[in-house]
């Protein structure tokens, strides 16, 4: 039942005849797809260098991309510090990427509601802009104990340890230009 | 380290294949035992006992590397005569304030070291918040680089009864190998197999290594178990050269990065406080309390003034102090524990969590959860339905019939973050080497970046304050917040934003690194350190030239901060003279006209050995040419620690918050100094309470990560680790009617969480103070999503900190344990009241 | 034609038919250096596409997978050994020993011999794979494996098993376990100089002192004529779990089929000319 219909060509016993593989279990047992078995990392459009994301080794990774799909991740041997090995984690960055229980839309849970709804990503983003503004003012202080601190107590952060410097430093730049302080990542745990 | 840092390992089993030594030291037998030579049981917490030992073995054998120590550290320099010993104070340092619970450490200084700069200026940070007395100074202290200069008394002979050499060796007189049988459970032989084989491979042919992680850090004395193995170290001579060092081994991506450009409340870029709130402050007095004036750290105007105007351009001006009006003031501790208390007071009206998962993360996971309940809004950003975006509809409250859905009020928006496939960026690793990841291809559906979400988060609110005449307004107004945008949803370039960081001469030319920065504003880097990464326009973070082509240090892999150094003060490699110690342990020396060898010297390049500092001189130019410690003021590696530290200025040994035993060496039980938060929810044990008669630590397993959110929702990870479990021995299986593959409750004041059992002898019971003393193993990953769930090791942990760095004890509290699974419902708060009301603790 | 079904065997893949062929290709595990991070495990089902193999506690150490099957190619064995001990003696006599455990690939693979369908094959590198557009699950393959490797999955019916990663190597890449794995445990190359490099390693740790190591696998004298894939272990086999003098279950096939030949031949010859009707 999982047999495909093949020539002649690839019936074993004619090939095991008619071969060097009298037992036919080697040459003359290949199939037609046993045949065309490549590496698909060979069939990639692009092969793209990054990093592992887990831990701070900070492993070589080669990223596989093919129709715009990443088909393959694995260690780069030209990375002095993981030449070319990954752990488990690692080894399960493909994973990591293409999960189908991956979240890839926005979601709103409302004020005591029982179950996500779904939004715009434009009009969440207006709608967090208008309680960064607001949350902003109203937490705000201009001096404690007497002393200027301008700052805004309305606001908090956590995260930065997954994310790269050019993130932790846009975080860093536009929450403390906006006077929060309360500002953190997993380093402080 | 096999456990969590796998790839990294490889390179400890490369050595001992080569012939070194290993020795692992931990409470448990993993993985990384598995192939030491030698595993060290430890009881948890008892660190310092052990690495005390080996201090006081050091000295007491006269093992010290001499010449090392007299011309590298501050051993010769004389202190004051106003300090007091904890030998002295039974467990308390000089300037302890009881009612506060802080130190005043005035009476650390050198001698007449009150003519050096400004120590004990940072005193004028304190506040009266009334929050300090019961959390301790970390609430009150500025974290700053110290700012004491040259000692101006030193004896070279190493005997005046005050140097720092001969304090040290009365202070750590009582660490004996005995004590470190008393105490951690290890006994003399395996102590003394330990000590000779680390002074055997010290010296100037040889170097030994320490390798921390979290083990270390998450006590309420963790700043000093790192302390203790510095001075160790430094007495050995094994810092700044190759082979030697302690390696902390950080668990994220980018936690370096994130500590270097910090999303933390206390630091700025490149490690420049955080201005702390004063009367009629101004950069200047921001600048003479934020660093000494010698050292690298006296160009901190230049790093300061260079960050200010990255961040806000051309408005930052000479006459306008280059906008430092603009940061806001810090009075107190900000940290993220306090944050969460303030959440549970309604104090904090939204919260970002971007790429975090406090509600399995975090030590207190109630406590976590009913900060997020008790928030006004809140936004989750990851690649996962987290249980920190889901609190409100699975987390252990509703299960237990606490809270429902309907009486949370949080509104939570969700949104998916892009992968690291799906973005241009570096990390910076555990050795501070920055190196860019490539984006392979657009992230899926409403997945963007955080750098997208954080540049139009900030495009949004600008535009709503375009119009504002209000001053406070204006740092947002007047911030350069102008990247190039790229791809079919505007990201912004990360590498533009990386140039911003590496920074800017006045013709807008990359600088070639910090050393060109300028104090007069006409130079702009986001964060000095890493000033150099971007140099001459290039993206050095993205070089990939490959190993096998380059030389073991492999300079032209990434690029490491600061100056592409991959060893930091490594100008100790040499001797005095500027001659390796040994042809063996060579890696920079000077040869005759400048510094050279395998590695970016750590030092300026032509800077001759031979160097005096002038009288009054300023920054590097106060830094002798015999000076490896470039960043400390005296250029000294410091085995006392005069200023800078909250609690104290050498490590004492004191007993976790929760422990089975009594601090044998002092009346003083805990560090005096650490964060208190005694409150509803947060109940301490009281020390050998035979209610949570046991010792638990948490940890984590090679198959997943962290709080799992990476790790939890992949099927190929999860099938190797299903389920939460906890591992104890065959003693304290059958003590308390364990079985293998069964279920166990574990128990604390917090709350009570199930776990299935491992029975493993791999747990080894410990002979403490006569009795045996049993240890239970919880790895932290599991919550109520993902593909595969279980309770929260952290919703066992209550709140206390490390005063220095206000993080969590979480690897070391007391418990009972149990067999069978956990209550359900209403009875799993009984059966936890009941145990507080048995123990004698208020009831919540 | 004995050759070919047991003992010494040197060209594996000659014999399949395959003229000048590649050195053949093997797997040497030094599980001495196995720190069990299970890499193995997670590269080889990122590369083959191998589905979840369930989400339970074992309750044996840290082994969640149990043991090899159809979804898992790889398994990494734990085995926690210890003496009695007093408390406080610490855990002197304590030993986690760890193993990544694979399809031996035969010298003289059962699985191949009597496969009815030729789905099970012997590739140019003397490696044994299924076909998975050939096999029609009938199972043959898995009681005759000695060592219990081959399996079928549920819900699919056919049999899988470790492949040696045959697209890669094929393509001159190393199998994903070998290439992940992150302390070398698991070594790829031509099975000649894994022989040479294991003998190599064996003699030094005998020289520091690690008696009970061995290799085991290895012997071209041994039931399956050696295996492709081999290893070092640091007790003896039935501790991890290997039976200790596996035999190819086809030993006597040779005469078997002296009694039968004739009647095979016939029957062979009848099928083709109904094949060969069918076109």
């Amino acid at each position: 039942m999982f047999n495909k219909r093949v020539g002649i060509e690839y019936w074993p016993v004619l090939r095991q005849l008619t071969g060097s593989d009298r037992l036919g279990r080697g040459k003359a047992a290949r199939s037609k797809d046993t045949d065309a078995l490549r590496a698909r990392t060979g069939q990639a459009d692009r092969v793209v260098e990054s990093v592992c994301p887990y831990c701070a080794v900070g492993c070589g990774q080669k990223v596989y991309v093919k129709d715009e799909k990443v088909i393959q991740i694995e260690g780069d041997p030209n990375s002095p510090i993981s030449r070319g090995r990954l752990c488990p984690k690692g080894s399960a960055s493909k994973q990591l990427v293409t999960s189908p229980g991956r979240q890839t839309k926005v979601l709103y849970r409302r004020p005591h509601g029982t179950d996500w709804e779904s939004l715009d990503l434009d009009e969440a983003m207006d709608m967090i802009a208008d309680r960064v503004v607001d949350a902003r003012r109203s937490g705000w202080e201009d001096t404690y104990e007497g002393k200027p601190v301008r700052r805004t107590m309305g606001i908090a952060s956590l995260g930065g340890a997954t994310l790269d410097n050019e993130e932790n430093y846009l975080i860093k730049k536009l929450w403390s230009a906006l006077g929060a302080i309360q500002i953190e990542n997993q380093a402080r745990i | 380290m096999a456990e969590c840092h796998p790839v990294g390992f490889q390179w400890v089993m490369e050595a001992k294949a080569r012939g070194a030594k290993v020795f692992h030291v931990d409470p448990r037998f993993t993985r990384t035992s598995a192939v030491a030579h030698r595993h060290l049981p430890i009881r948890a917490g008892s660190d310092i006992v052990l690495l005390g030992a080996l201090v006081n073995h050091v000295l007491s054998g006269g093992h010290d590397f001499r010449e090392y120590v007299l011309n590298y550290t501050n051993a010769a320099s004389i202190v004051g005569e106003d300090f007091r010993d904890t030998e002295d104070l039974d467990g308390l340092f000089s300037g302890y304030d009881a009612e506060k619970r802080e130190y005043d450490p005035t009476s650390w200084a050198y001698q007449n070291g009150d003519a050096q700069a400004a120590a004990g200026a940072r005193d004028e940070a304190k506040t009266d918040d009334d929050r300090s007395h019961e959390h301790g100074p970390g609430a009150t202290f500025e974290a700053t680089p110290s700012q004491t200069g040259h000692a101006p008394r030193r004896d070279e002979t190493l005997e005046h009864p005050r140097c720092v050499y001969q304090i040290l060796k009365r202070h750590f007189a009582r660490y004996t190998p005995e004590l470190v049988e008393e105490m951690c459970g290890i006994g003399p032989e395996r102590f003394a197999e330990l000590a000779d084989a680390i002074v055997a491979n010290s010296g100037r042919d040889r170097t030994t290594a320490f390798v921390y992680s979290v083990g270390w850090t998450q006590h309420t004395v963790g700043a000093q178990y790192i302390r203790t193995a510095a001075i160790l170290q430094l007495l050995l001579g094994n810092i700044g050269r190759p082979g030697g060092g302690i390696l902390a081994l950080r668990g994220h991506a980018s936690i370096q990065g994130s500590t270097d450009i910090p999303t933390l409340f206390n630091l700025l870029p490149g490690y420049l406080p955080m201005p702390y709130a004063h009367e009629h402050e101004d950069l200047d007095t921001y600048l003479e309390r934020a660093a000494g004036d010698t050292g690298f750290w006296g160009n901190k105007r230049a790093y300061m003034v260079s960050l200010l105007k990255a961040w806000w351009g051309d408005a930052a001006t000479a006459d306008n102090d280059f906008c430092f009006d603009y940061l806001p003031r810090l009075t107190g501790d900000h940290g993220t524990y306090h944050t969460v208390l303030d959440q549970i007071a309604g104090k904090v009206k939204g919260y970002f969590l971007m790429g975090e998962n406090p509600a399995v993360g975090s030590a207190g996971g109630r406590l976590q959860r009913q900060g997020l309940a008790a928030t006004e809004w809140l936004v989750v950003r990851d690649l996962n339905l987290i249980e920190s975006a889901e609190f409100w509809r699975n987390s252990p409250e509703i299960a237990a019939g606490e809270t429902s859905p309907e009486q949370i009020a949080t509104e939570v928006f969700f949104l998916p973050a892009a992968a690291h496939t799906e973005k241009d960026g570096t990390f910076t690793n555990t050795q501070r080497l920055l190196q860019w990841h490539h984006k392979a291809l657009d992230p899926p559906g409403d997945a963007r970046s955080d750098l997208w979400f954080i540049y139009h988060l900030g495009l949004r609110v600008r535009e709503r304050l375009a119009g504002s005449t209000d001053r406070n307004d204006r740092p947002i107004q007047e911030l350069t917040w102008d990247y190039p945008v790229e791809g079919p949803h505007d990201d912004p370039s990360a590498e533009a934003v990386l140039a911003e960081i590496n920074g800017y001469d006045g013709d807008g030319r990359p600088l070639s690194g910090f050393t060109a920065l300028k104090d007069d504003g006409s130079t702009s880097s986001g964060c000095w350190i890493y000033s150099g990464c971007y140099t001459g326009g290039v993206n050095q973070t993205a070089r990939r030239r490959p190993g096998p082509e380059q030389s073991w240090v492999a300079p032209e892999w990434g690029w490491a901060w600061p100056a592409n150094r991959r060893i930091l003060y490594n100008r100790a490699s040499a001797d005095p003279e500027g001659r390796p110690w040994s042809e063996r342990k060579a890696y920079v020396w000077w040869d005759g006209e400048q510094w050279t060898g395998h590695d970016v010297p750590d030092f300026e390049k032509t800077k001759p050995p031979s160097y005096e500092p002038p009288e009054g001189a300023t920054a590097q130019d106060a830094i002798a040419g015999t000076d490896p410690f470039i960043m400390q003021t005296d250029g000294k590696a410091w085995l006392f620690v005069p200023k800078g530290l909250v609690d104290g200025p050498l490590p004492a040994h004191y007993e976790p918050q929760e422990s089975p035993v009594a601090n044998p060496l002092y009346a003083q039980q805990d560090n005096p100094a650490r964060q208190l938060y005694p409150r509803r929810g947060n109940r301490y044990h009281p020390a050998g309470s035979t209610v949570y008669p046991y010792a638990f630590t948490t940890y984590r397993l090679t198959e997943h990560h962290t709080a799992g959110g990476m790790s939890r929702f992949l099927p190929y990870l999860s099938e190797l680790q299903p389920e939460m479990f906890c591992e104890v021995s065959p003693a304290l299986a059958a003590e308390r009617g364990l079985t293998n593959g069964g279920w166990a409750t574990i128990v604390t004041a917090r709350t009570a969480i199930e776990a299935r059992v491992l029975v493993t002898e791999r747990m080894s019971p410990l002979r403490i103070q006569g009795r045996t003393v049993h240890q239970v193993g919880l790895p932290y990953h599991w919550g109520t999503s993902g593909v595969v769930r279980g309770d929260s090791a952290n919703d066992l942990l209550p709140i206390v900190l490390d005063a220095n760095t206000h993080i969590q004890e979480s690897k070391a509290a007391t418990c009972d344990i149990r067999p069978g699974r956990r209550p359900q419902g209403a009875a799993l708060g009984a059966l936890v009241r009941r145990y507080r009301r048995q123990a004698g603790i208020p009831e919540d | 034609m004995s050759d070919s079904l047991y003992g010494p065997l040197h060209d594996v893949a000659e014999d399949a038919g395959y003229a000048d062929p590649p050195a053949r290709a093997g797997f040497f595990t030094d599980t001495s250096v196995c720190i069990g991070c299970k890499a193995c495990e997670v590269a080889c089902k990122e590369w083959n596409a191998i589905p979840d193999d369930g989400f339970a506690l074992t309750g044996m150490s840290y082994d969640n997978t149990g043991q090899l099957g159809a979804s898992t190619w790889r398994h990494v064995a734990f085995i926690e050994q210890s003496r009695p001990r007093e408390v406080g003696d610490g855990d002197g006599g304590t030993r986690w020993l760890m193993a990544s455990d694979v399809c031996k690939h035969c010298t003289h693979a059962a699985c191949l011999d009597v496969c009815p369908t030729g789905a099970l094959f012997r590739t140019e590198f003397a490696t044994v794979v299924v076909q998975q557009d050939v096999c029609n699950g009938c199972a043959y393959c898995v009681s005759a494996c000695p060592y219990g490797v081959i399996d079928r999955r549920e819900g699919d019916g056919r049999a899988w098993k470790c492949t040696m990663c045959y697209d890669r190597i094929g393509d001159g890449m190393e199998p994903a376990c070998a290439k992940a794995c992150p302390t070398d445990s698991i070594q790829y190359g031509p099975l000649d100089e894994l022989r040479e490099r294991a003998r190599a390693r064996l003699d030094e740790l005998h020289a520091e002192g690690v008696a009970e190591a061995r290799l085991y696998g290895e012997d071209e004298n041994d039931g399956v004529g050696g295996d492709g894939a081999f290893f070092l272990l640091l007790d003896e086999p039935e501790t991890y779990g290997l039976p200790p003098d596996p035999v190819v279950t086809t030993r006597d096939l040779p005469a078997m089929w002296k009694w039968a030949g004739g009647a095979a031949a016939a029957l062979a010859g009848c099928v083709a000319v109904s094949f060969l009707g069918r076109r």
